[in-house]
Parts: C-alpha cells; structure tokens; sequence
C-alpha cells in the first residue's frame, strides 16, 4: 500500500498534516466538556493520523510508530479506566459513576475530573480500536506493502 | 439564505447517492460514500447538532472510507454487472421502500416546530438549565454521555471494545498464519 518514492507533495503534506491532526486530537478530547467533541470523536481523529501516516509512507512505518502489541493492551486499558473510575465512585461510598465523590467538598469539580477520566478512557479505546482495525484490514492485503 | 444553503447540500445528497447507484467502479463509489458523509455533516452542522456532525465527518467520511478502500484492496475493485431480469423486482422492493418512508414522513412534526414532545417534555428544562448548575460544564452534551448517562456510555464502549476484538480474531489469526504460507510459495 506504500506510495511510489515520487509522491513528494503527497509525502510531505502528510509529514506536516500528522503532528497537526494529532494535537487536534488532543483538543478534542480534552476540550470536550466545554467545545463540541469528546472520546469518541477524539479517538477516531487521533487514530487517523496514525492511519494516514500508513497509507503514504507504508504499513511497517506506522507499525513502528504504535506497535499493534501495544494497541491491544491499550483498547482494554480504556475499558478498564472508564469501569475503574466507577468503581472508584463505588469505593468512595457513592453510586457506580457518580463523579460527585470524587470531590465531596466540590461537587462540581469532581463532576469534571470524572468526566475526564472517563472520556480519557472512551478515547484511548476508539483510538486504539480504529488503529488496530486498519492495521488487520490492511495487513492482509494481496498488495503487500 | 440558510434553505439556500439547505436546499443545495440535500440536492448534491441526491446528486451524489445517484452517482454511487450508477458507478461500477467501487473506488470512486469508496470516495462518493465518504463525499456523502460529509455533506451530512455539514447539514448536521446546520441543524446545530455540532456533535453529531464531529462524529459524521471524522467517522463516515474518515474511517469508513478508509476500511472501504482497505477491503477493496483485498476484493475486486469493480462492481459485477447485475442481470437484466432482476431489475423490476428490485425498482419494486425500492419504490416500495421509499413510498413506506415518504409516508411516515407525513406523521412527523413539521421542521423545526417548537410544540414538539421534545421540546416540551420537563427532562428538557432539566438537562438544559439545571445541568450547568451541577456540573459547571457548558457542553450539555457531554454532560449528558458522561454523567447522567455514564452507564450507557460505558456500554457504548465496552461495544466498540468487543467488536474490535471480533475482528481481529476474524481477521488477524488468519493473517498471521498465512504469512508463513505466502513466503513458501514465494520461494517456490
């Protein structure tokens, strides 16, 4: 799946797009409580720059970047770091996911970090799931790359 | 000038779905599907849905077409072409689709009224106002996702989780296993 090495425009845009759409990214998903985004969308922008990192400069490039070993320890790592946040709740004496205990003293404030903490994990879920996706996907193709 | 806009995103909708109906050739039917996406977004953008429009363009226009364009590396990259005798059944099973649609359209509430359960509905109020107070946070959405439907969420991405890994046991056992075969036959 890897460009011929004349596709200098192609390459050099993505050499500049990537960072760029990786910090936005970021924004997204740490900005989600007070702009439109959150996990979901966070995940998916992140992993996509990893994604169009492979389709220019070749699968074993952006393996090199994000192994899939570590992406599937990470797409659990999501998981468990939303249903830990809960059982956090659980062990501070509130309900499952009820931020409020976080913080008693400020209600609101533990509202926001487990937000955070649980969006956190829905993006590195998605991010990780979409990668390893693309990864199976094009790993087996006929054009190997 | 906003139906301007409005009328002009679903004609190029239309434009679009018709194209993917006609092409043969499955790339550009892979492009035309992430093209579609898009201008749903952007008429999401337009309904004011910010959030829904995020996720339409950076998973409909973004993800899937790249999933479609890795699946057509490994398939045939150009549509069969269907036999002559199946057309009227299929502009029958359509057209009857379509008439279904085009008459629940009529039990809808008109665009954008405003006496619409929705809108009036006290949860609305509550989500609306009272959530500001009890969370500080401006974006009722996430507000929503994250707090008061915390559970749901998590369901969400334990779903994303489970189906990642369906896939890769579908898909990347079998890849690890061929490698060695390929390299064999290349060797041969």
């Amino acid at each position: 799946m890897a460009l011929q090495h004349d596709q200098v425009v192609l390459r050099i845009v993505t050499k500049l797009l990537a960072p760029l759409i990786m910090v936005f990214g970021l924004y997204v998903q740490f900005h989600g409580d007070f702009g439109p985004g959150g996990g979901f969308q966070a995940g998916v922008i992140f992993a996509s720059a990893v994604i169009l990192y492979g389709l220019v400069f070749g699968l074993d490039a952006a393996r090199a970047v994000i192994p899939p070993r570590t992406l599937r320890l990470l797409a659990p790592l999501g998981v468990l770091l939303y249903a830990g946040t809960g059982v956090l709740t659980l062990l501070l004496g509130e309900n499952f996911l009820s931020y409020n205990a976080i913080d008693p003293a400020h209600p609101a404030k533990g509202q926001h970090y487990g937000i955070l903490a649980v969006e956190l994990g829905v993006g590195i879920t998605v991010a990780s799931v979409m990668m390893l996706l693309f990864f199976a996907f094009a790993g087996r193709g006929k054009v190997k790359a | 000038m906003l139906d301007i806009i409005n009328v002009s995103l679903l004609l190029m909708m239309i434009v679009t779905a018709l194209a993917i109906a006609r092409l043969r050739s499955l790339f550009a039917v892979a492009m035309l599907t992430g093209l579609f996406s898009l201008l749903a977004a952007c008429v999401f953008v337009l309904l004011d849905a910010v959030d829904v429009a995020f996720t339409e363009a950076a998973v409909g226009a973004g993800m899937t077409t790249v999933l479609f364009l890795a699946t057509l590396g490994l398939t045939r990259s150009r549509e069969k072409v269907t036999p002559k005798d199946r057309a009227i059944p299929a502009m029958l099973v359509a057209g009857s689709c379509g008439a279904v649609l085009i008459y629940a359209l009529s039990g809808l509430p008109e665009f954008g009224a405003a006496d619409t359960p929705v809108h009036q509905h006290p949860i609305t109020e509550k989500y609306l106002v009272t959530s500001i107070d009890e969370t500080h946070i401006p974006n009722t959405v996430t507000t929503l996702l994250a707090s008061y439907r915390g559970f749901d969420t998590l369901g969400e991405v334990v779903v994303i989780f489970t189906a990642g890994m369906v896939v890769l046991m579908l898909l990347g056992r079998c890849a690890r296993e061929r490698e060695p075969d390929q390299d064999a036959r290349a060797k041969d």
